[in-house]
């Protein structure tokens, strides 16, 4: 309801004495209960920043926060204000709603942020103005679709070109197949044929071109130049098959290899393949016959089209083709306008220069190629008009030829230009990406080993009651005490236990491959990771719960591995050196391999790795929760606890760790 | 000079187009009478009212009274007059099922005691003030002027008609009993006059209308129905 109608009601019922004395039947009786309006002035205090307004105001609105009872919530009867904990800067343009009726559109702030305070006052957007609707519609679009390429990003886009990671091992081969076409950086194989495909394309393209420039001419035949595809007929025909062949080859191994073949089949790229090579076929198949030469020469104009293979491997060429795609209304403006104006003027034209002899305009059709000539300001000068009249149409033909064309330009520009800052946005943000997960990965991980750590010294104080560890002063807040004494408690619950990643993989090693080879293969498939893998999980496994030095040590170090780790996640990140599995693993192993010495010898490791069953055995979980999905029913590894699931790109990542790991661990044993 | 059709017409395109090209740089200034005129128009009409204690004495409300009545006049027409469009436009805020704009133009010339277009908010109180706290022989008054069209004095059967196809037009369509083309208004004015007129010639004067609405008592008693509106 607007606020105008809040205002005039009461007029609108005076005005109802009017019909008073035309009732037919009694009038029912007023509602009681509407008291005196008594106005007053109401302060609202929000983050410092007083408002005040009549009470009216407020109640303009019944259904906000601030028209209804709610706001008593926020009153404060020490200072007789409602306080508000939240931005003063937009609060300005909610209470303006209230004044005006109007809701307006900050153009400087996030439309986000303002969406959110809307949501807490309780305003409907729909309520905004018209002068700013629009602008608010357009930029919350924007946002959304970012928003959505960022999930889509994250997620690594299904079948997407902007997904770099590895398919899991187990993939069949036709989906590593298309997984090679569409992205070619995954494999060396697959940059390679890129490549072989690119350099056949160009040789074609080039072949084609030369073969029409007349080579120096033949003794025999006088001084006629022929062209050199006549002179070395033979040349330019095997360049052609072997062409031919590669990109036939292609062509079918993508046919293959797709997943959806007739989908595929329909899609403009392969379109183009097949008009690339057919013409050779048709060629070859048909007798060279003088009737259908003429035939077999417009074929061969179709092999120019082998040139939009290209545009598989140059990006700019396929924003152009969707640039061009997306400004389909104005270019068909563009032309119905162009059309239009070239009949009008070349009836003119021709009615003009109809009386001289002589002349070119002999029938209005003519007329169109002087028409498009001049008004696309190419004034080739074959046509000329030589009346007085015809001068004078022929310039306002002109003049109104650039200004046609002009129009449409800058949109189909503007369009360009979005379509291309998209994408340079959406190449920064997948190589941001990487990095951003890491980051988040390690602050989560952080979590893991503060609760971890604060599991330890509560047994610390379990176990001996009256000596405390000096080391264990590292003071958590008392927001960490308690969200530790909530995940305690969780486990108490559930009788499940959190352990950390390395841990639980070695449960996992362990539990399913049996006791006597999990000592082998978790050794060796240690080896096969790396040694500085190999040495944090050590150093995380063995001394569990019996030696208190180690324990302290690990304490002390426990901080430094966590900086640690996210710069040794980074670097192995930046330097592309594993797929994704081993670096998520190792985010939470302290990689102090150079100066941390091992802490265990061998004996101890026996003994550690022989001690490992017993706790996790009935713990098979993890801290992290992993998606179901990329579970490949491997070993329990159900969470029982499923905390955040914010950046999945990420847990899918390190969750593959595992299974990976355990992939090797068997191919290993199995030697 | 001898020349051709189309060469006339080529001719005259030129010399339109040099005269449109002098009148953009002002060098011939062809419609100079309309653009002052225009200009006039672009400025708002503001208007202000009485004084505050002006209209106190005037009308039956307290200051405080006013000051929020006023509050919220000015809120809605910051320029201070109301104009015939902006009327109908609220009235139709209520009624949005029906066709309210001819009652809103009835009502408001009753509301424009002076007859100048608009309603400035002395109007608005004057208006107000009798019909809120106004005796009954200023209400029935007040009614009759909003029947009586063109102000002569005298309701007739044409007038009372309008009046009437005016507030069932503000019931729509979708109403039960369904409203059937012209015959419920008839009949209710049929029903006015016969209750109204008493010397039954046809029109109703003012002191018939007060006096018939004195006996009325279903009348009398609703006429206290709108005494808290504010």
């Amino acid at each position: 309801m607007a606020a105008g109608v809040a205002t005039w009601l009461p007029f609108a019922r005076a005005a109802a004495v009017g019909w008073l004395p035309l009732a037919q039947q009694p009038l029912p009786a007023a509602p009681q209960g509407c008291e005196a309006r008594s106005d007053e002035v109401l302060v609202v205090n929000v983050s410092g920043r007083r408002f005040q307004t009549w009470k009216n105001t407020l109640d303009r609105y019944p259904d906000t926060l601030l028209g209804s009872s709610e706001k008593e919530f926020f009153f404060d009867p020490d200072s007789g204000e409602y306080f508000f904990d939240r931005d003063p800067d937009l609060f300005r343009h909610v209470l303006n709603f209230y004044r005006t009726g109007r809701l307006h559109c900050p153009r400087q702030e996030c439309i986000q942020a303002f969406d959110e305070e809307l949501a807490f006052y309780g305003i409907v957007p729909e309520l905004i103005g018209d002068c700013c609707l629009e602008e608010y519609r357009d930029r919350k679009k924007e946002n959304a679709e970012r928003l959505a390429e960022d999930e889509e990003a994250e997620l690594g886009g299904p079948g997407g070109a902007g997904a770099d990671w590895a398919l899991p091992p187990g993939s069949p081969f036709r989906q590593r197949l298309w997984r090679a076409f569409e992205n070619p950086h995954t494999s060396t194989m697959a940059l390679v044929f890129y490549y072989v495909t690119g350099f056949f394309i160009a040789v074609s393209v080039i072949a084609n071109v030369v073969e029409t420039i007349p080579c120096a001419a033949g003794g025999r035949a006088g001084w006629r130049e022929e062209p050199c595809g006549d002179r070395f007929p033979l040349a330019f025909f095997c360049m052609d098959t072997a062409c031919v062949l590669i990109f036939t080859g292609e062509y079918l191994l993508r046919l293959f290899a797709a997943p959806s073949r007739g989908r595929f089949l329909r899609s403009v790229m392969s379109l183009i393949d097949a008009v690339a090579i057919l013409p050779y076929y048709i060629g070859l198949f048909v007798p060279k016959n003088d009737d259908l030469s003429g035939a077999f020469v417009t074929l061969r104009v179709f092999r120019v089209f082998r040139i939009f293979k290209f545009s598989r491997h140059s990006q700019g060429l396929r924003i152009l083709g969707y640039t061009l795609k997306s400004c389909a209304s104005e270019l068909g403006f563009l032309l119905f306008s162009l059309t239009m104006a070239i009949i009008i003027f070349a009836t003119v034209m021709f009615y003009a220069e109809k009386g001289t002899s002589k002349t070119n305009f002999t029938s209005i059709p003519a007329a169109f190629w002087y028409t498009i000539v001049t008004m696309t300001t190419l004034g080739y000068g074959d046509m000329v008009p030589s009346t007085i009249a015809g001068k004078i149409f022929g310039s306002i033909c002109s003049l109104s030829g650039v200004l046609v064309i002009a129009l449409p330009v800058p949109v189909i520009v503007s369009n360009f230009s979005r379509i291309y800052h998209q994408n340079q946005r959406a190449d920064k943000r997948r190589a941001q990406q990487k990095v951003r997960l890491a980051r988040i990965r390690m602050a989560k991980s952080g979590t893991t080993t503060a609760f971890l750590q604060y599991k330890r010294n509560r047994g610390l104080e379990d176990q001996d009651g009256a000596e405390r560890p000096a080391l264990s002063t590292r003071s958590s807040s008392a927001f960490e005490q308690q969200h530790h004494h909530l995940l305690h408690c969780l486990e108490k619950t559930t009788s499940h236990e959190f352990t950390d990643e390395s841990t639980f993989s070695e449960a996992l090693g362990v539990i399913s491959l049996g006791g006597q080879t999990s000592r082998s293969t978790s050794v060796s498939s240690q080896a096969v990771i790396g040694t500085s893998t190999r040495a944090s999980s050590l150093i995380s496994s063995c001394c569990p719960r019996q030696n208190k030095q180690r324990r302290a040590i690990r304490l002390a170090n426990s901080t430094a591995s966590v900086s640690r780790g996210s710069m040794q996640e980074l670097d192995t990140l930046a330097g592309h050196h594993s797929p994704g599995p081993q670096s998520s693993r190792a985010s939470l192993n302290a990689k102090t391999h150079d100066t941390l010495t091992l802490n265990c010898d061998s004996q101890d490791l026996v003994a550690a790795i022989i001690s490992i069953p017993t706790p996790p055995a009935n713990t098979p979980d993890e801290s992290r929760p992993r998606s179901p999905a990329s579970d490949r029913g491997e070993g329990p590894g159900r969470p029982s606890s499923g905390s955040s699931s914010s950046s999945r790109g990420a847990l899918r990542n390190s969750s593959l760790g595992p299974s990976y790991l355990l992939h090797n661990a068997v191919k290993i044993s199995s030697l | 000079m001898n020349l051709e059709g189309l060469e006339m017409i080529a001719v005259l395109i030129v010399i339109v187009l040099f005269v449109k090209l002098l009148e953009q740089f002002g060098l011939i200034e062809a419609g100079l009478e309309d653009s002052v005129e225009d200009e006039m128009e672009m400025a708002t009409v503001r208007h202000r009212p009485e004084a505050l204690e002006l209209l106190e004495a005037q009308s039956k409300f307290t200051k405080k009274e006013l000051q929020i009545l006023y509050r919220g006049f000015k809120n809605e027409c910051p320029s201070g007059v109301v104009n015939e469009e902006t009327f109908k436009e609220i009235y139709s805020q209520f009624f949005p099922q029906g066709d309210s704009t001819t009652y809103a133009h009835f009502l408001f010339n009753a509301f424009d005691t002076d007859h100048n277009g608009s309603v400035s908010f002395e109007d608005f109180v004057m208006g107000l003030s009798i019909l809120l706290r106004g005796t009954v022989q200023e209400k029935l008054n007040w009614a009759f002027n909003l029947y009586d069209i063109n102000k002569d004095g005298y309701i007739t059967k044409e007038e009372m008609l309008d009046i009437m196809k005016a507030i069932y037009d503000m019931m729509g369509k979708c109403t039960y009993p369904v409203l059937k083309e012209d015959a419920p208004s008839r009949q209710h004015v049929e029903t006015f006059f016969q209750k109204m007129d008493k010397n039954k010639d046809g029109v109703v004067t003012i002191d018939e209308f007060i006096e018939s609405c004195q006996k009325d008592e279903n009348i009398m008693r609703s006429m206290q129905l709108f005494e808290n509106v504010i």
